[in-house]
């Protein structure tokens, strides 16, 4: 298996999926000519010329419409988003319609479409371009909500979701654009809605995704140091979402601690607790911790930046709280 | 003398096929018109629930464009949308049992009156949100072209979305990217209480809609004949010169914004105006036509008019005696499995 960058993982499946079916094609802004900004589509533009690769003007309602009614009329969108925070200005599209038209119209009419690009913070973008936005999407019924940690996942994923029948939303996290890792060659798919248990342990479940994965290892490396073993779990999507491999961790660890970088009020967090305080109450040994983003808009400033998302010894502290 | 002699004698000129048309257009029209005479009444029943709106004026529209397309061209429109789906030929008794909710019905009694869909008819949707019909109906004009076929795209929304953001946005990229939609604004002078002069900076909306790179103007939509005129040289043109085009069609609701509205007329329009554009009535402009060129006798107006009835009293039995869906359904079609 070949290593390759987060981002490369991505391109890989989406020129797979692009050769594998005509149907499918890419729209976005900047993301022919200029190659992406995030250049995740480096050289797709070159490659597949302008009837596959689709520049749009700066309209985000405009080119999320245009795809949701190119797919309930038999096309297969990948849209990406310059950022998710963008995406905001076609909530409307997403929510009102992408979610929704399979439901009021009786099934009679599918939106198979994914709109991809990268959300969160870490890049000192400050408020306006650092939004995580997996949340307001996963609480949509009708949106399917996928957020991987690694470049493996990225690419089974995608390619999961660009031939899955209804919208999903493919959440990259730009911290990770540049990680690496092995990456399988060819045919490569990930089923929706089966988590990854990245670390096996006793004493405790971190149950967590996207970046939350990478600060959940180095926890842990730092936590076996003085004997404790954490469980980690890569939730990889959200909707579906593979809570009976959590529950099973739980009734193991009978501890749990949610990890994540959006806002910490409302966010997945609390529905992770929720889910296991209705299913695995019995189990617990203690309190369900949250570690997440602090409620503020993102800061400018280096330093209160890095103090709004969560850090290692966040998660450390966590795991000692329950222990 | 028998009014047979006479019709024969003054209209030898006409050919069957266009006289078989002509009397398709009225037999439609009255169709929505008595399918909505009684969807009003069947509201104030509370058989029908949520909101309905009519379209009981702005018939020849959508008769007149309709009727002039392929049949796999597509069709969308905004919640109004009663009567696409009627010039389409769904069958009326699954577009009652929708309004009713019913299992029975276009989408098994989960979208109701403004988000029908029949895709076997190619209605790609009614849209509740005002102006978001645009965007869509653009991304399927996209598909068209992506797939090099010959279809268009027909759009219809009211005057108020003409304030919609959205509108601008796909406006230009139909434009940017010759796209084969025909949006059609349905200027009936008023959004809800709202006269288009205090909505619309500019009142000439075909104005409006000219500067993306494509025509756009200004057509009467109060006589189905004119509008089919129109329809035929503007899909044609779109047919063959793959671009958009924009229609300011001007029309009138002789009812309500929605059913039972309690504002109308009185409170934003006088009973006068009403009255006023009533003589323009669609229905009885085209009847008058068809006697005084002998296309049609009265006894045959009136055997239409008893067809039509039957087929609405056929499709409100139907939709009475039609089950709710099972409550089980409540969970199915949240996502393709
Ligand atoms: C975005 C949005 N805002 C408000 C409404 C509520 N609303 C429904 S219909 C309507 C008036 C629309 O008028 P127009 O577009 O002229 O269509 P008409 O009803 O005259 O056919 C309004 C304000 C809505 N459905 N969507
Ligand atoms: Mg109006």
């Amino acid at each position: 298996m070949a290593v390759k960058t987060f981002r490369e993982a991505i391109r890989e499946a989406l020129i797979e999926e692009m050769d594998r079916d005509e149907r499918v094609f890419l729209m976005g802004e900047d993301i022919g000519r200029y190659q992406g900004t995030f250049r995740v589509t480096e050289g797709l533009f070159q490659k597949y010329g302008p009837h596959r690769v689709w520049d749009t003007p700066i309209s985000e309602p405009g080119f999320i419409a245009i795809a949701i009614g190119a797919a309930i009329d038999g096309l297969r969108p990948v849209v990406e988003v310059m950022t998710w925070s963008f995406a905001f200005l076609a909530m409307d599209q997403i929510v009102n319609h992408a979610a929704k038209i399979l439901y009021k119209s009786g099934g009679a009419c599918r939106v198979p479409m994914v709109i991809r690009g990268p959300a969160g913070p870490g890049k000192q973008l400050a408020s306006q371009h650092s939004h995580s936005i997996e949340l307001w999407l996963a609480h949509t019924p009708g949106l399917k909500v996928v957020i991987p940690s690694t470049p493996a996942d990225a690419k089974g994923l995608l390619k999961t979701a660009i031939r899955d029948e209804n919208p999903v939303m493919f959440i990259e996290h730009p911290q990770l654009y540049l990680t690496k890792g092995e990456v399988p060659e060819g045919e490569y798919t990930l089923p929706f809605g089966v988590a990854d248990v990245k670390r096996e342990g006793r004493d405790a479940t971190i149950i967590t995704y996207s970046r939350g994965v990478l600060l959940a290892q180095q926890a842990a490396e730092r936590l076996k140091e003085e004997g404790i073993e954490v469980e980690i779990i890569d939730l990889r999507t959200l909707v579906p979402c593979d809570w009976e491999t959590v529950f099973r961790s739980i009734r193991k660890t009978h501890r749990a601690i949610a990890v994540h970088d959006d806002w910490r009020y409302a966010g997945f967090g609390a529905e992770i607790v929720a889910q296991i305080q209705e299913h695995a109450f019995d189990y617990l040994d203690a309190p369900i911790l949250r570690v997440a983003g602090a409620d503020v808009p993102m800061p400018y400033n280096k330093h209160l930046e890095r103090h709004a998302v969560p850090q290692v010894e966040d998660i450390v502290a966590a795991v000692k709280q329950v222990l | 003398m028998s009014t047979r002699t006479n019709r024969t004698k003054k209209t030898a000129h006409i050919p069957d096929a266009e006289r078989a048309e002509l009397i398709e257009l009225y037999r439609q029209m009255l169709l929505i018109r008595r399918f909505e005479e009684h969807c009003d009444k069947a509201y104030r029943q509370d058989k029908i629930g949520g909101y309905l709106h009519l379209y009981i004026g702005e018939e020849a529209l959508a008769v007149g464009f309709i009727s002039q397309l392929n049949p796999d061209d597509r069709v969308l429109g905004h919640y109004r949308d009663h009567g696409y789906v009627l010039a389409l030929g769904s069958d009326p008794k699954a577009v009652m049992a929708e309004l009713y909710g019913k299992v029975t019905g276009l989408c098994r009694g989960k979208g109701g009156s403004m988000h029908l869909y029949d895709k076997e008819k190619n209605f790609l949707g009614g849209y509740a949100i005002v102006g978001d019909v645009i965007g869509i109906a653009t991304g399927v004009a996209f598909a068209a072209k992506y797939e090099g076929s010959d279809r268009i795209v027909l759009c219809f929304f009211g005057d108020g979305a003409m304030n919609a953001g959205l509108l601008h946005e796909s406006l230009n990229m139909a434009g940017l990217w010759k796209l084969p939609v025909i949006y059609i604004v349905e200027n009936n002078k008023y959004a809800m209480g709202t006269p288009v002069e205090l909505h619309s900076a500019v009142t000439n909306l075909a104005k409006r809609a000219s500067v993306y790179g494509f025509p756009s103007e200004t057509i009467d939509a109060m006589d189905v004949l004119e509008v089919r005129k129109h329809a035929r040289r503007i899909i044609d043109h779109v047919r063959t010169h793959k671009e958009p085009y924009f229609v300011e069609a001007i029309t009138y609701r002789f009812v309500g914004h929605g059913a039972a509205d309690i504002t109308d007329p009185g409170s934003y329009r006088t009973r006068e105006e009403v009255e006023e554009w009533r003589k323009r009535d669609p229905i009885p402009t085209l009847a008058k036509y068809l006697l005084e060129n002998g296309i049609a006798t009265q006894d045959e107006l009136d055997a239409i008019d008893r067809e039509v009835r039957a087929v609405v009293e056929e499709a409100a039995r139907f939709a009475d005696e039609s089950p709710d869906p099972p409550l089980d359904e409540l969970w199915e079609h949240v996502f393709v499995d």
